[in-house]
């Protein structure tokens, strides 16, 4: 009795950032069951990023006044936003609490935010891990008191004379409900709802200013009422709409792109009888049956982020310099806290073309083998795009230990590999014409294997 | 006959034969007269337009700058009150000739003063609070083109600009290091034994098709490309580069019609003269190169250059010398037959702003209409939902 493998890799890559071959063996005595409930059970306390600290980042003001000029307090904010990115891509690639990071990650996309305040934007992504399966009520009332969120969609210009429809909009269209399920008259009035949730500037923490609030009577969607910022997330909450669009983007996330939409109607009526549990809708969809039907695996493209660390993880990559993966992400088209705009990555086919697909077909040789790759070697403001990079071809700063991992490999045949590194086996032909050259040792194999268009699939 | 001058003479037969079969359709479009090319050159990170086409009649401009105001011997006037930086003097001749366009105050509704927010406004031709996640020329792509190479960046990325739903545009930045790249004994292997397929719809066939498009355009660039030998000087800087890779292209008689560079270093928070200076130079001299060229290679008929930034900057000058993120400003467009000629609206008011701002009087997608409608010949409002009508002036 063991769980086949396929299983255990399909689990790893969608719950997680993928499994070595030798990790995935050791599980295979466990059953299926008890291996999903290690998995959620092993991310059911979240450690938090703590690398940013409020005292070092400076606000802009104070920070002028103490005698820096613009040019080097710029110059602090991208350091200390890179190197935020590098300690959440380090603690995807180590942790233990796989679900969690993964979860995040998709909360990370949902409420897409980007400004440049990094321990700002270091608090919302510790909101997005600490309510990662919780009520998901409780995050969005959490999100829309962050400051990072309050600044990203200018509530802070919110006030009951001037009304900023920014965030009321954005709540509904990108955060609850999705576009045709309000109107413009809904969204005008929201936002009087949320005037004066405010980040207070000495504290930098939120505020409500009672003063900025219109506590006049309101009309949302058709209902009449003296309605504050809560009473809206209620509403929006008991809108049956509001758990379908979160489920279905959930479903799409761990599943399928591709819906099945009597499927995301059962489970969004789950999600919203269970008081929009988010633990309680992961757990019943990785342990329903089809989540492991054959039209379910390998069949969603993996976002650069699941790609690199991905990599990263199942061959214990060494980075002797971390800024490369922050250049790689950029050049993937996914780079941590560097969403393109308020509504997150597009995903799925949108990661791929011509430039996206060479790399990540060429990457495997480069960071595994140290053969060159042209790389941007200077990418220093994101936030300006002026794209200053110089490439050359150079060899990346990485060691693999390829010792075990061929020890544990050896003596499989090729179509054992594939289906080792693989979750979508490619067409009989190309694994006949890979298959063809006789003088690969078991290195090269494994590396023309995650070389493949298929190593792109989840 | 020596093989240049035999491909010369010969270009329609010789670009038949070296079609790779999966292009083979292509074969039918060789005839067709000679196609309009755009080349579209980005200032990224926002240009100071105020010190690009100077106001230098306007008192409050010198009042409002005393630092990096430019005057005198800097500046040489134009019309309409304004005066070209004289740094941009190489491309002063075609202003004189009436090959340059310049539009002033050009922007949109509710500007955005963030950098990527803008820039992706402008790349997607969306609303200020709209977001879109294809780009106006990769619509351009998805309507009207085929083939990736249709729409090429030469850059290792690609811009969003040009990426559509269904097509994205190809980015080169060296057509014979991307050709050595994608013509490995792996990569050959794998478009061999795939390519004749019918590929599934789903990713994995997403995947294979974009590697083989991938191939098939790049081979076809390549070999088109590798006979073209242009010895015409160009200004030894990466956007000087660029074009000349452009200008190869073009001549080579590819059916590309769109080429896309962009051009960084313009976020000029502090010490602004030297450095936007150095930067709209290297413009300047790279353009009048590339023009100058296209003349000589009897293409520049047949093409359209247009500049923009994704904002211009505050009018006001900061404590550093420099400027902060703005709203409107110009664009430039080079071409042989331009409706309108020379500075073509009113010069910016200074008086009249918007949280120290400029206002915009012209939005850009009526640019972008114009340009899909009347020089790409296409249905713009397939690509451009904005209800603007299209400028005009081409």
């Amino acid at each position: 009795m063991s769980t086949p493998l396929s299983q255990i890799f399909h689990l790893y890559s969608r719950l997680g950032f993928g499994i070595s071959y030798a990790e995935a063996k050791q599980l295979q005595q466990k059953t299926l069951t008890e291996i999903v409930n290690n998995l959620i059970v092993s991310s059911s306390i979240p450690t938090y990023l703590n690398d940013i600290k409020k005292e070092d980042i400076p606000n802009r003001k104070d920070a002028m006044e103490e005698g820096m000029n613009k040019k080097e307090f710029q110059q602090l904010i991208n350091e200390k936003l890179q190197e935020l990115n590098i300690a959440w891509v380090k603690k995807i690639i180590s942790t233990k609490s796989n679900l969690v990071e993964k979860q995040t990650l998709f909360w990370h996309n949902h409420f897409a935010c980007r400004i440049r305040d990094p321990f700002a934007m270091q608090e919302l992504n510790n909101i997005h891990r600490k309510f990662a399966f919780g009520s998901f009520r409780d995050l969005l009332v959490e999100v829309s008191k962050s400051p990072a969120m309050i600044l990203y969609l200018n509530n802070q210009q919110n006030k009951k004379q001037h009304p900023n429809e920014n965030f009321a909009r954005e709540v509904m269209e990108l955060f609850t409900l999705g576009r045709g399920n309000y109107t413009e008259n809904d969204i005008k009035e929201a936002a009087r709802a949320f005037t004066g949730w405010t980040v207070n500037k000495d504290t930098r923490d939120f505020e409500f200013k009672e003063k900025q609030h219109d506590a006049d009577e309101k009309t949302i969607f058709n209902q009449k009422g003296n309605f504050g910022g809560e009473d809206l997330i209620n509403m929006l909450i008991s809108n049956k709409q509001t758990a379908y669009f979160i489920t279905k983007k959930i479903y799409k996330y761990y599943v399928n792109e591709t819906i099945n939409e009597e499927r995301v109607k059962q489970l969004a009526d789950f999600y919203y009888q269970n008081q929009y549990n988010t633990g309680a809708l992961i757990k019943k969809i990785v342990t329903s049956a089809w989540f492991f039907d054959g039209e379910n695996m390998g069949c969603n493209i993996k976002s650069p982020i699941d790609y690199l660390v991905g990599l990263s993880r199942q061959f214990s990559i060494t980075y002797s310099n971390y800024k490369l993966i922050f250049q790689l992400q950029r050049a993937l088209g996914m780079q941590l806290f560097f969403p393109p705009n308020v509504a997150g990555w597009p995903g799925g086919k949108l990661f791929i073309d011509s430039s996206t697909l060479l790399l990540r077909m060429k990457l495997p040789s480069a960071l595994l083998n140290n053969s060159e790759l042209e790389v941007a070697e200077k990418i220093d403001d994101p936030d300006d795009q002026a794209k200053e990079h110089i490439f050359a071809n150079k060899k990346l700063e990485t060691e693999v230990n390829w010792t075990p991992i061929l020890e544990e490999t050896k003596g499989l045949e090729f179509d054992k590999l594939l289906k080792i590194y693989l979750l979508k086996q490619p067409l009989q032909k190309v694994i006949n014409k890979i298959k063809s050259d006789t003088a690969l040792g078991q290195k090269e194999m494994i590396l023309k294997i995650v070389s493949l268009p298929e190593y792109s699939l989840a | 006959m020596d093989r240049r001058s035999f491909i010369k003479t010969s270009s329609l037969a010789s670009g038949y034969f070296m079609l790779p079969g999966f292009l083979k359709p292509l074969q039918n479009l060789i005839t067709l007269p000679a196609q309009k090319n755009l080349v579209v050159i980005q200032f990224s990170g926002g240009n100071d337009w105020l010190n690009t086409i100077v106001p230098f009649n306007n008192d409050l401009y010198l009042k409002k700058r005393p630092r990096i105001g430019l005057k005198g011997d800097k500046i040489t006037v134009l019309e309409k009150d304004l005066a070209l930086n004289n740094v941009l003097l190489p491309i002063k001749e075609f202003y004189d000739n009436g090959e340059l366009s310049i539009v002033n105050n050009v922007g949109y509704p509710n500007p955005d003063r963030s950098h990527f927010r803008s820039m992706d406004i402008w790349h997607t031709a969306s609303d200020s609070n709209q977001i879109l996640q294809s780009g106006w020329l990769g619509r351009y792509l998805d309507t009207s083109c085929k083939f990736s190479y249709e729409a090429i960046e030469v850059d290792n990325y690609l811009s969003l600009a040009l990426k559509g739903k269904t097509l994205n545009g190809l980015a080169v930045k060296n057509i014979n290091q991307l050709y050595k790249e994608v013509k490995t004994p792996y990569f050959n292997d794998l478009v061999s034994v795939t390519k004749d397929d019918i590929l599934s719809e789903d990713n994995q066939g997403y995947l294979y098709k974009t590697l083989i498009e991938t191939q098939s355009s790049v081979d076809y660039v390549y070999e088109k490309n590798k006979i073209i030998s242009n010895s015409f000087t160009y200004p030894n800087t990466e956007i000087g580069n660029q074009l000349k890779n452009i200008a190869n292209f073009i001549s080579s008689e590819i059916t590309t019609k769109v080429y896309y560079v962009s051009l960084g270093g313009f976020d000029t928070h502090a010490g602004q003269v030297d450095k936007q200076n150095k930067v709209l130079s290297q413009y300047a001299d790279a353009v009048a190169a590339f023009i100058k060229n296209l003349k000589e290679l009897n293409k520049w008929d047949d093409t359209l250059i247009f500049t923009f930034s994704e904002f211009g900057r505050r009018v006001e000058e900061n404590a550093s010398a420099g400027t902060d993120h703005g709203t409107a400003g110009n664009v430039f467009l080079f071409g042989k037959n331009l409706k309108k000629k020379g500075i073509l609206n009113q010069a910016p008011d200074l008086t009249n702003l918007d949280n120290g701002d400029l206002k915009y009087s012209v939005d850009f997608r009526s640019i972008y209409k114009d340009i899909l409608q009347n020089w790409l010949q296409t249905d713009a409002t397939k690509i451009v939902s904005a209800n603007v009508n299209p400028f005009n002036i081409i």
